[in-house]
Parts: C-alpha cells; sequence; structure tokens
C-alpha cells in the first residue's frame, strides 16, 4: 500500500516536474534567435505535453484521454511539418 | 520499484535535453539535444507506466502513442534541419583565439 501511494505521488511529481521544463523551454520559444529554433521549442513542448496527458489519463483513470493524446501528437507533428515546409518555401 | 525507476531516468533525460536546447550555440547542437533526450525521456517514462500498469487497455494505448512519438520525432527533426540548412542558417564553429594566432 506505501509503494502504491508513492507511485501516485511520483506521477504527479513527474507530471508537475514537466511543466515547469515546458515553461523553461518556452524561452526558446520566445527569444529563439532563428525561426526554426522556435520551431524547436515548439516541437519539445508538445511531446512533453503529450507525455503529462498519458500521466493525467492514468491517474484519474479516463481512457477517453489516451486517444486526445495520440491525437495530439499526431496534430503537433503536421504542424511542426507544415511550418517548416512554409519557412522552406518562403526563402526561395 | 522498476517503474519509479524507469520515472525518474526519463525525468533525468528530460531535464537533461532542456538544459542542452537552453545552453548550445547553435540550431543542429539544440536539435540533437531535444530529439535524443526528449525520445529517450518519453521512452523511459512510457515503459514505467506500461510497467506499472501491466497489461490492460492503458498500456496497450501507451504502447501506440510510443510507437508513434518514436517515429515521428525524428522525422520532425530531421525536416527542421533540413529546411534550416537550406535556409542559409551557419553551423556554429569555435570562435578564434586572435591572443594565440598573435603569439605564434
Amino acid at each position: 500500500m506505501a509503494e502504491e501511494d508513492f507511485l501516485l505521488n511520483l506521477l504527479w511529481m513527474t507530471a508537475l516536474i514537466l511543466a515547469a521544463l515546458a515553461f523553461l523551454s518556452l524561452y526558446r520559444v520566445i527569444f529563439g534567435p532563428t525561426s526554426y529554433d522556435r520551431l524547436l521549442g515548439v516541437n519539445l513542448i508538445s511531446s512533453m505535453v503529450t507525455v503529462i496527458i498519458v500521466i493525467l489519463a492514468i491517474r484519474f483513470q479516463r481512457r477517453i484521454y489516451m486517444d486526445v493524446a495520440l491525437v495530439y501528437a499526431l496534430l503537433s507533428f503536421i504542424g511542426v511539418i507544415a511550418l517548416a515546409k512554409y519557412l522552406r518555401a518562403g526563402i526561395r | 520499484m522498476i517503474a519509479s525507476f524507469l520515472l525518474l531516468l526519463g525525468l533525468f533525460f528530460m531535464i537533461f535535453g532542456v538544459v542542452g536546447v537552453l545552453k548550445f550555440p547553435d540550431i543542429y547542437t539544440r536539435l540533437q539535444a531535444s530529439t535524443k533526450c526528449g525520445v529517450t525521456g518519453v521512452i523511459s517514462i512510457f515503459f514505467g507506466l506500461i510497467i506499472q500498469q501491466g497489461f490492460s487497455a492503458f498500456s496497450v494505448r501507451i504502447f501506440f502513442i510510443l510507437v508513434f512519438v518514436l517515429i515521428t520525432t525524428p522525422v520532425a527533426s530531421h525536416i527542421i534541419a533540413q529546411a534550416a540548412y537550406e535556409s542559409g542558417v551557419e553551423p556554429w564553429r569555435k570562435p578564434l583565439d586572435n591572443f594565440r594566432e598573435k603569439k605564434r
């Protein structure tokens, strides 16, 4: 029983630290020298948010949050690729 | 026990990936830190959660998300690096040491 409590606390702690890390990498999005640095920061933040959603789904035992996490990962991937293509086409 | 160890390992990788993204001097080195540490941290955390859950509906979905992240993150990193290189972002070089050059 004590180990279960420890694991639940560890899940909360992991989600909180990941949120703090996402805020830290927001620095790269705001002050990035080039626009590709900003894109990189958005990519890192979206992967962290996916992990946070999965952790919350397990914590609250909601199965539908998993689908939300999957769709979020898919949309962030498509968004990053579309922005990279857009920036590259603007240079040419 | 193993689950908590894997969660802490993933947090460790994530923290050092963010430190690399904040401290490295160049887009390419930052991409290196972001992608490697991000993917390794996500894999560790997801495997920790799978081991904690056992075989259930949650662990199967976590496994699908894990495979998806494993495919898409290197592709996104490659495309960002390619776009940066083609639009002419210079790779970082170590600055020349003028004092040592003059001394010779």
